[in-house]
């Protein structure tokens, strides 16, 4: 399966199959507050993943022996729909679901200023409507944006992409195919600011000047997502002002 | 100073260098201010803040609240108030006299459970739940009006510049408004048309909090709204 010769990942032209560059990311979109019952929520399609994430609290704690006297608990379900991928996947959280739930949750707590809300719960809930490798870096990055809607006192946002090796080549955000015919898959979430990497896992292998340079290339993706990000966030509180205001006004607020 | 006043702001966003405090919503790294929440910058005097525009409600002693009784204890009443932590209304801060024979029993005959309360917070540290009284004028249970419920952090608006807003909304409704810190507004009026009236302009200014010149245009929606709508 590994070298199958019928399928190139890598055309003549240097180019891959969905005709990206090697460093190239796939088209991303993000929203924010697109739900109305959650505190805070937001969507991201990257590429083909489409993305559903929700945040609700700081609320009580249930059950009450959960709650933590000096900071809020923050709980993560990453859930994939039934028809998120090709083959009807089971509602059950499976046991990937359980790991990348905890992964996730871990990326994203040096970010929450937890301590702001003792015996609370923030919860976080991250739902993948379809599926094209590369969830758990878009749930991230989906949640982070949902953390900040919500009003949640944050040190910074949290960004995450891939990084990856495909016939021998370093590449950056690995699709569907990439994924399972190449030869390694490095997911990556970053605090851009402060310069921290709050995830990286690794499948396949990788030399150690091939993870140098894959890890460079996931960091420098995440900068960028991270202004993609930014900009959401502001996109959403915007539209509403633009709506609103009409001219004679804003000629009133500089005269 | 990398913002500029009443910027939006993201979590992370650098506000300032230099000889500033951090205030609100705001923290300091390496002598360097950063937002921690999504708002508008402001600068007091040579203190940074973030004014939020989203979150939770988090009380403050004296803030006026209006909440349900969710539960009845031994001596007092669980009130959910919309924050994180659930209130407690102990006995004693009520303004009713205890009768010695009949204890429990009679907590349930002042306040019900699912009943509205109008309530202050005397004190609250996170540790603890928040403690309520219901001792003081026009406290107590709520019989009648229309509630509305909206972002504690748009309270302010509801309020206006030293109450401009809700003086107009008072006037223009013909209706009483409270509007507790916490979220939630009360509306009572003579007819259940000025008291709808009275939420749609609640709803409205929630929507467009963040857009100048907005209690003339809450004026003009109201007073269409009232046309031929007969005001006892």
């Amino acid at each position: 399966m590994r070298n199958d010769p019928a399928v190139k990942l890598i055309d003549s032209k240097g180019l891959r199959v969905d005709g990206r560059r090697l460093d190239e990311l796939r088209p991303i979109k993000m929203e924010v507050g697109i739900l109305d019952k959650a505190n805070g929520s937001a969507y991201i399609e990257h590429g083909k993943n489409k993305i559903l994430a929700a945040v609700y609290g700081p609320r009580e704690a249930h059950p009450k022996h959960i709650a933590l006297a000096d900071r809020a608990v923050v709980r993560c379900r990453y859930h994939m729909a039934p028809f998120s991928v090709d083959e009807r996947k089971s509602p059950a959280p499976s046991r990937r679901e359980l790991e990348l739930s905890k992964v996730i949750r871990e990326s994203l707590e040096p970010a929450i200023m937890s301590e702001y809300f003792p015996r609370a719960t923030i919860d976080i809930f991250i739902e993948v409507l379809q599926a094209d490798a590369g969830t758990r870096c878009a749930g991230i990055t989906a949640a982070s944006l949902a953390l900040a809607d919500a009003g949640i006192p944050m040190r910074e946002l949290v960004a995450a992409c891939a990084a990856g090796k495909i016939e021998g080549k370093v590449i950056l955000d690995l699709s569907d195919i990439e994924d399972k015919k190449g030869e390694a898959d490095l997911p990556v979430a970053l605090l851009p600011k402060s310069n921290v990497i709050s995830l990286i896992q690794m499948d396949g292998s990788l030399s150690d000047e091939e993870f140098r340079q894959a890890l460079d290339l996931s960091t420098d993706a995440c900068r960028k997502i991270y202004e993609m990000q930014r900009e959401a966030l502001k996109l959403k509180y915007h539209i509403v002002r633009d709506g609103t205001e009409d001219k004679e006004e804003m000629a009133e607020v500089k005269a | 100073m990398h913002a500029e006043r009443k910027q939006l702001v993201a979590p992370g966003e650098l506000l300032a260098e230099g000889p500033y405090f951090a205030g609100e919503n705001t923290y300091r790294e390496g002598g360097k201010i950063f937002a921690s929440r999504i708002g508008m910058a402001d600068v007091i005097g040579n203190k940074l803040i973030v004014v939020p525009i989203k979150g939770a409600y988090i009380p403050r002693i004296d803030d006026l609240v209006l909440g349900r009784v969710t539960d009845i204890g031994m001596s007092g009443w669980q009130v959910d108030i919309c924050a994180p932590y659930p209130a407690m209304l102990p006995m004693s801060e009520t303004p009713m006299r205890r009768d010695r024979e009949s204890g429990r029993r009679d907590l349930g005959s002042i306040h019900g459970v699912g009943d509205l309360v109008l309530a202050q917070v005397i004190a609250f540290d996170r540790t603890r739940d928040p403690l309520l009284t219901t001792k003081g004028r026009g406290l107590g249970k709520i019989t009648s009006g229309r509630v509305a419920r909206i972002s504690p952090a748009k309270i302010p608006r509801i309020i206006g510049k030293q109450g401009s807003m809700i003086t107009m909304l008072k006037k223009e409704t013909g209706t009483d408004i409270i509007a507790g810190q916490n979220g939630v507004i009360l509306a009572t009026g003579k007819n259940p048309d000025q008291e709808r009236i009275a939420a749609e302009a609640i709803y409205m200014i929630e929507h467009e909090a963040h857009t100048t010149g907005l209690t003339d245009r809450v004026k003009a929606m109201i007073q269409e709204r009232m046309k031929g709508k007969t005001i006892a």
